[in-house]
């Protein structure tokens, strides 16, 4: 099923900095349920890539299988795509920035496919600290095969069916730090305030930088038993502040009180600005960040916001040691010895 | 008593513990009568262990060039008290065994029929060392040294490959010569030298060279312009991205900044390593992995995705004895089913069947080619017996002149100038295969989404059965494409006009070529054709046509290149006798003569029995 969408747009619509107005950087018409927490986030990558004039085709789509790996389809739609299997995403995302290093990546997954299938490639890409932004849409069920519970479904919460989950959540955030992900944050899709800057500054962090999404599934997981519901999750929300971002070249302006706020300036310049609820978070401590999640989700409530970032941590290429210039534009001229090279190896294997 | 009489024609096996430093020196000695121009093929024989299990290496010395196993020893190194009991049974009549006489023999490894060549070596090296590792690794370089006597091997030669081995570490020259002199010097003085097996100088070798085919492979690589190596270790695989990564840091620095123009990403498992080689070849770099049979069947997914999305993988499969864990150190060609088939649903894919180190640095390069121009994953299937042993081979050569040949890519100009709309299925040029385009290519244009799933010319979504069949036959097509770009194989015909021919490829062709002669020999004549690849090539089907009855020569089971000879060629299957060796060592010449008689009905057997003297 395809929908084509209106190409009427009103001629006075903002554009960005290299003259796109917000429609080239949207998709197809999305095919998910009324009301699905995913789309809203598609939204917020619309908007974060627009107010930060990525052209679209810099940025590379990559998703594994399930609802939410169907929603680059959804964004983006001159940037190009990679829905691939199920769990996988981690690892085509990879070879895909070993490939060319100047493009954007952004990597979508689900809770099933991140949680579950694929929690072997989501550690590892966590500790190879590659450079894009990997979003999990976490709704805490597999929606596409009809709402059982997913292994991010907190303990005695029950889906649609009813049946209370009797199982140890994963929690992913927690993982990603202790994993070694140099930015990591939570949000919730209904709180666009809070997950558009945390996109930004996601997308402008060098390294791997991994958000969670609480992303209520209105079908078969929105019921007030479920604490991945719309009501639910308003209710138990907390933040660790509200954070600006500040791109790079812009001139920060706001004046806050001291203590209860931090910069964290990123690699190619811009500004992470947090306004913080209490005095003594602090983003860049892993340590602290866990914690504070735990302590959390002893009182209830779900953890929000950016959690941790280290700005200056050597993304996968650095660790390789590989060439600036992307290695899929290298041709035979870089790449092949020659025949002389050949020569002296067939000598010494005489 | 009988003594073997033979000059450069003779099996010599060593017979050592894994882990004792006997690998360079069995090495030492492969080398040195390869240096006498004498064709070698040495064969590492070696547990799933790391040290202790019992380990041989084995060397096939033979003027005349046959480098298949033969099957049989004449010359025993027992240095493992473990499997003495085993490697004495298996010495032929008139065979030697040379042992460690610091103890008398135990009683029962005595047979009548063989000649025993006792030398103290635990006690020459108690004389001459005081530190027990050196004890150890010194005791294998005497018996080259004595072997060297005994042999007739040219000492001079052996001091020259010392000479080049420690260059740089001067210091560890002189007492390697010495060691060496010490087991010259005693079999020089208590035996009759030479032996009546010996060997004497050829010039039989020309610039040939000895290299293992999974360095051979790796090297392919680096020249066939991959950027990207994702891989999981495995055995017997794993030195091929070893030799990448090697060959690359030499070959493939920027000068500039000593930055790395390639890539290695060492996989968390065999799913994220082809996943990886997905991604990458996606994005336009030339990409590749090695794995064995276990990592095949983990990479069956992917490869679906490879096919059904067209993107250009290249994988190499070096193979072991399955199935499962089955023997991972012992050599086998049973993966043809599980590569040429990889995946659910309806898949085939391109297979290469290199024979040789040349062959392997070849195909590797050319892997690249055929998977840019055909879009599909390109599957090389080598095995344990090239891949990890050194073997003789034409030396390497590359045509300067070449560029590679990225296939059918739009650049950014060709989509600026395109009128119509792009789309990544359309077959515009009716030949199955293609235009594809880079991310990043062009602001407007080019953009398209890759799936896994159905979907229409233009790379849209659909669930429509027609566009999903049409989509289907024109892969078919592109398969059929296919034949005419995969190497062609290669014909031995018999000397003499025959309605019968053989079949065989890979690791089988030396020992199959040495049995056509055999069996030509005894009046038997067969027409041989070495198979390089799949899809088969119409040449393929007219050997089959041209002939009643073709013998199918492989490595596993259940006769699985016959078997899809059979199906794909629409072949009668009474037409394709198999002969099969599986048992995990490299099948024999004689093993195929044998097979060969009793399938021409057992009428011309003959007992095949090695002359001895």
């Amino acid at each position: 099923m395809t929908y084509i969408r209106p190409n009427f747009r009103h001629p006075e619509l903002a554009a960005n900095e290299l003259g796109y107005v917000r429609k080239d950087y949207e998709g197809a018409l999305s095919t998910l349920c009324a009301g699905c927490g995913h789309d809203s986030i598609s939204a917020a990558i619309i908007q974060s890539c627009f107010e930060l004039a990525i052209p679209p085709h810099q940025v590379a789509k990559i998703s594994g299988i399930g609802c939410s790996s169907k929603t680059p389809t959804y964004f983006l739609g001159k940037s190009h795509g990679f829905n691939s299997v199920h769990g996988r995403m981690p690892s085509v995302a990879t070879g895909a920035n070993l490939a060319n290093r100047d493009l954007v990546y952004i990597g979508v997954s689900g809770d099933g496919d991140s949680a579950s299938i694929g929690l072997g490639q989501f550690a590892h890409v966590n500790r190879r600290n590659l450079n894009m932004l990997y979003i999990v849409e976490n709704n805490g069920c597999y929606g596409l095969t009809k709402g059982q519970d997913s292994a991010t479904a907190d303990i005695g919460s029950a889906s649609k069916k009813g049946t209370p989950n009797p199982y140890e959540p994963i929690d992913l955030c927690t993982m990603a730090l202790q994993l070694g992900a140099t930015f990591v944050g939570r949000s919730f899709s209904g709180d666009k305030e809070q997950l558009v800057p945390l996109i930004k500054a996601a997308l402008s962090h060098r390294g791997f930088a991994f958000i969670d999404v609480i992303s209520p599934c209105v079908t078969f997981n929105n019921n007030p038993k479920s604490t991945k519901g719309y009501e639910y999750v308003r209710e138990h929300l907390a933040a660790t502040g509200t954070v600006d971002f500040v791109p790079v070249r812009q001139e920060i302006t706001a004046d806050f009180a001291p203590g209860f706020s931090q910069e964290v300036t990123l690699h190619d310049g811009s500004v992470i600005h947090l306004h913080k609820q209490q005095e003594g978070i602090e983003v860049n401590d892993r340590d602290a960040a866990l914690e504070a999640i735990r302590d959390h989700k002893a009182q209830g409530q779900i953890l929000t916001g950016l959690l941790y970032v280290e700005p200056d941590d050597a993304d996968f290429h650095e660790l390789q040691g590989t060439v600036n210039t992307p290695l899929r534009d290298l041709d035979t001229m870089d790449l092949c010895p020659g025949s002389r090279a050949l020569e002296a190896i067939n000598s010494n294997l005489r | 008593m009988k003594a073997i009489q033979a000059v450069n024609d003779f099996v010599i096996r060593f017979a050592n513990v894994n882990g004792t430093g006997s690998a360079s020196a069995n090495n030492l000695f492969a080398k040195a009568v390869f240096r006498m121009g004498i064709p070698v093929s040495p064969k590492n024989i070696f547990p799933s262990n790391i040290q202790g299990l019992p380990t041989w290496y084995e060397v096939r010395v033979s003027e005349k060039g046959y480098l298949g196993s033969r099957g049989g020893v004449d010359f025993m190194v027992a240095i493992n008290p473990q499997s003495m009991a085993e490697d004495v049974a298996s010495l032929e009549p008139g065979g030697y065994f040379f042992y460690d006489n610091t103890k008398p023999l135990d009683l029962r490894y005595h047979r009548s029929d063989i000649n025993y060549i006792g030398i103290p070596l635990t006690d020459i090296c108690r004389r001459e060392y005081t530190d027990p590792r050196q004890r150890q690794l010194f005791k294998n370089v005497i018996y080259v040294g004595a072997l060297s006597a005994l042999l007739d091997l040219e000492f001079n030669v052996l001091k020259e490959l010392i000479g080049e081995q420690f260059k740089g570490k001067e210091k560890l020259v002189a007492p390697n010569i010495h060691a060496l002199e010490l087991g010259y010097q005693y079999a020089s003085e208590n035996f009759q030298c030479p032996l009546g097996i010996r060997l004497e100088r050829r010039d039989n070798v020309g610039d040939r060279i000895l290299m293992e085919g999974n360095a051979a492979v790796g090297l392919g690589a680096v020249y066939g312009g991959a950027t990207v190596a994702a891989w999981y270790p495995i055995t017997p695989s794993t030195s091929v991205v070893e030799a990448f990564e090697k060959y690359a840091n030499r070959l493939r620095i920027d000068p500039g900044s000593g930055d790395k123009k390639f890539a290695i990403a060492q996989a968390e498992d065999e799913l994220a390593a082809m996943g990886m080689v997905v991604g990458a070849a996606w994005n336009g770099a030339r990409a590749f992995t090695a794995t064995s049979g276990p990592g095949v069947s983990l990479m069956s997914e992917f490869l679906g995705l490879a096919y059904f999305a067209e993107v250009p993988v290249v994988l190499v499969d070096v193979q072991r004895a399955g199935p499962s864990t089955g023997m991972p150190t012992r050599t086998q060609q049973s993966d043809l089913f599980a590569a040429a088939y990889a995946s659910h649903g309806d898949t085939k894919h391109v297979l290469l069947f290199p024979a040789t180190p040349k062959e392997c640095f070849d195909m590797a390069a050319q892997s690249f080619e055929l998977a840019d121009q055909l879009q599909t994953p390109i599957i090389m299937m080598t095995d344990l017996d090239l891949g990890m042993n050194d073997n003789m081979s034409e030396p390497l050569e590359w045509d300067d002149s070449k560029v590679y040949d990225r296939g059918k890519v739009f650049n950014a100009e060709q989509l600026e100038n395109m009128k119509e709309r792009f789309g990544r299925y359309l077959d515009v040029d009716g030949d199955g295969i293609c235009y594809r385009t880079y991310p990043g290519t062009h602001p407007e244009k080019g953009a398209f989404f890759t799936r896994g799933t159905s979907r229409d010319e233009y790379a849209i979504y659909t669930e429509s059965g027609d566009v999903y069949v049409r989509n289907m036959e024109r892969l078919l097509k592109k398969f059929e494409t296919a034949k005419s770009y995969v190497p062609a194989p290669e014909f031995f015909p018999a000397k003499e006009a025959t309605r019968d021919g053989v079949i065989f490829f890979g690791t089988s062709t030396a020992s199959t070529l040495e049995a056509l002669d055999q069996l030509a020999e005894e009046g038997v004549h067969l027409d041989g054709m070495r198979v390089r690849a799949f899809p088969f090539n119409r040449e393929v089907e007219d050997f089959i046509e041209q002939h009643d009855r073709v013998f199918v020569v492989e490595q596993n089971r259940d006769g699985q290149l016959r078997k899809m000879l059979i199906i794909e060629c629409d072949i009668d299957p009474k037409k394709l006798p198999s002969v099969r060796y599986y048992g995990g060592m490299p099948i024999t010449a004689r093993e195929i003569r044998r097979q060969i008689h009793q399938l021409r009905g057992g009428a011309t057997v003959t007992k095949i029995r090695r002359k001895v003297g």
